[in-house]
């Protein structure tokens, strides 16, 4: 049985018509951008064709408030720390929420080492964040916000567009890492309201090693990588050319099919939720029921361990995660579902399987048959199980 | 990440379950992540005829539960109680260096069925002969 690929907050395949666009890229049309004979010229039209592109699907009002970066991760990097060293004149308070990637978590506890300080707001059982706790958080010192569009484990989609017209009046810059939420919704910054955003092309059949992030115009940023004068002098190093040229046919092929894919996945999402309730019992659906990516699927099996599902799916062929602590090389389960208030055995039990354009309602069907036979299995053996009807002993 | 013998254990657990009349039950937790064993043993003459376990955890929990029931199954409380985690570690071809910590889970709980197993033996010898 061929595989059947369940991960995609992960990472996603490259389109093969996005293959198809960068290859030039890689071959033929060699050029450094920065070059002014024919061949670099050449790659300059690609890039900036490019940036063009990303900023008009984006709803970006000038192509220069893209800048590309190598990641998500540098996007949040840059937006983030890059805009505190720029404003730390005006103040040093930054405010963010608990459920953030460690791409944002790790840039303000850097910043903390330097004068700064965060705030981490809760969430509530869903991973939602309370727009009126953003606003009672907000001190004269502060210079920027920066909560998630949609989160990576769980898929809660946080009301941006409330926060953002929450801070209107305030001399505060809004960010927001919309890396899983880019592709997957439709999103357009003019409605919006946010002064910075990232994106990852990976994440919608883009290749790796891609990211993006938009400025509004007339927001400081310090530079990130120094040398020469790349990406508005903000980040410094030859453009990644064919990567860039992905991305931006990725962005388009991505939001052209929202129109198919949201709703197909959303069916898809709900009819697996509600068979797997029906079929096993103890289980929890992790997040909000309906404010959620369309593929988003997370899920905690009590009386069994993350990792030894994950094991058991893996062998019969699917691929898939968790957010428990014996599945992280930290061995702390998932800060997300922590946030969330679940407790640690919960998030033991947890997985998480998140659906792309290419999977069916037969590979799903087939993946709830594989779990109810590894639940079982698994729960067979758990000292905290004692049958269907039981409660837990410890 | 594991070797062969990890996912063999995992996938094909030896002498998973309960035993009813057990004479020594051990339980050990793992402060680290969270994961919980339980042993059974069955004991007659100093020597253990039967062991069972039931585990909560990672791969590596589950692996190392199962390895040590056949490690030390067969063999006299003597012999058996010299049983280490990193012996068990050894058995299953090594662990991750992030899972080391599960293999003590399994010895520990052992090692607390034994204990166990001999502080039934000795309440349940009658303080006085019964037929004075
Ligand atoms: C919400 C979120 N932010 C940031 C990132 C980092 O993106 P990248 O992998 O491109 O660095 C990811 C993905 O891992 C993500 O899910
Ligand atoms: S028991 Fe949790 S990591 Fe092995």
């Amino acid at each position: 049985m061929a595989r059947i690929y369940l991960d995609h907050a992960a990472t996603t395949p490259v389109d093969p018509r996005v293959v198809k666009a960068m290859i030039p890229y890689l071959t033929g049309n060699f050029g450094n951008p920065s070059s002014i004979y024919q061949e670099g010229r050449a790659a300059k039209k690609a890039v900036e064709e490019s940036r063009e592109k990303v900023a008009e699907i984006l709803g970006a009002a000038d192509a220069r408030e893209i800048i590309f970066t190598g990641s998500g991760s540098e996007a949040n990097n840059l937006a983030i720390a890059e805009v505190a060293w720029a404003y730390r004149k005006r103040g040093n308070h930054i405010i963010t929420s608990a459920i953030e990637h460690h791409a944002v978590l790790e840039t303000c506890k850097a910043l903390e080492k330097h004068g700064f300080t965060v705030t981490y707001l809760p969430v509530d059982e869903y991973g939602l964040v309370a727009p009126e706790a953003v606003r009672e958080a907000i001190t004269d010192r502060t210079i920027l916000v920066s909560l998630m569009y949609a989160n990576n484990e769980v898929g809660t989609i946080q009301p941006i567009v409330e926060i953002s017209k929450t801070l209107q009046e305030k001399r505060v810059l809004f960010h927001t890492d919309a890396v899983q939420t880019v592709g997957s919704i439709p999103l357009h910054l003019k409605e919006l309201g946010v002064d910075l955003l990232s994106l990852s092309a990976h994440k919608f059949y883009g290749p790796k090693g891609t990211g993006a992030l938009y400025v509004k115009k007339g927001t400081r940023l310090h530079r990130l990588i120094h040398g020469g004068a790349q990406e508005r002098r903000l980040r410094a190093g030859t453009e990644n050319v064919a990567g860039i040229v992905g991305m931006a046919k990725a962005l388009e092929l991505a939001v052209a099919g929202l129109e198919e894919t949201v709703p197909r996945l959303v069916e898809l999402r709900d009819y697996f939720i509600s068979q797997l309730v029906s079929r096993i019992d103890h289980v929890k659906l992790n997040g909000h029921p309906t404010r959620r990516l369309p593929g988003n699927i997370n899920v905690s099996f009590e009386f069994v361990e993350g990792e030894s599902i994950l094991l058991n799916l893996d062998r019969k062929g699917v691929a898939a995660s968790s957010g428990s602590a014996c599945t992280s090389g930290s061995l702390d389960p998932s800060h997300v579902l922590l946030a969330m208030g679940l407790s640690h055995e919960t998030a033991h039990g947890s997985l998480r399987l998140t659906l792309g354009k290419e999977n069916t309602k037969e590979q799903l069907d087939y993946v709830l048959g594989i779990l109810e036979e590894t639940i079982t299995r698994l729960r067979e053996i758990s000292p905290l199980y004692l049958g269907q009807t039981a409660e837990r002993r410890i | 990440m594991y070797t062969e013998a990890v996912m063999d254990h995992f996938f094909n657990p030896r002498n998973a379950g309960e035993l009813v009349n057990a004479d020594g039950v051990g339980e050990a937790g793992n402060p680290v992540c969270g994961d919980i064993m339980r042993i059974y043993l069955k004991i007659e003459d100093d020597k253990i005829v039967d062991i069972k376990f039931k585990t909560f955890g990672c791969g590596a929990a589950i692996a190392t539960s199962s390895i040590l029931t056949e490690l030390v199954k067969g063999k006299s409380i003597a012999e058996a109680e010299k049983i280490t985690n990193k012996a068990v570690a050894e058995a299953l071809g090594g662990l991750p260096p992030q899972k080391m910590h599960c293999s003590n889970l399994a010895a520990d709980a052992f090692h607390k069925a034994l204990a166990a197993y001999r502080k039934n033996r000795h309440k349940s010898a009658p303080a006085v002969p019964a037929f004075g």
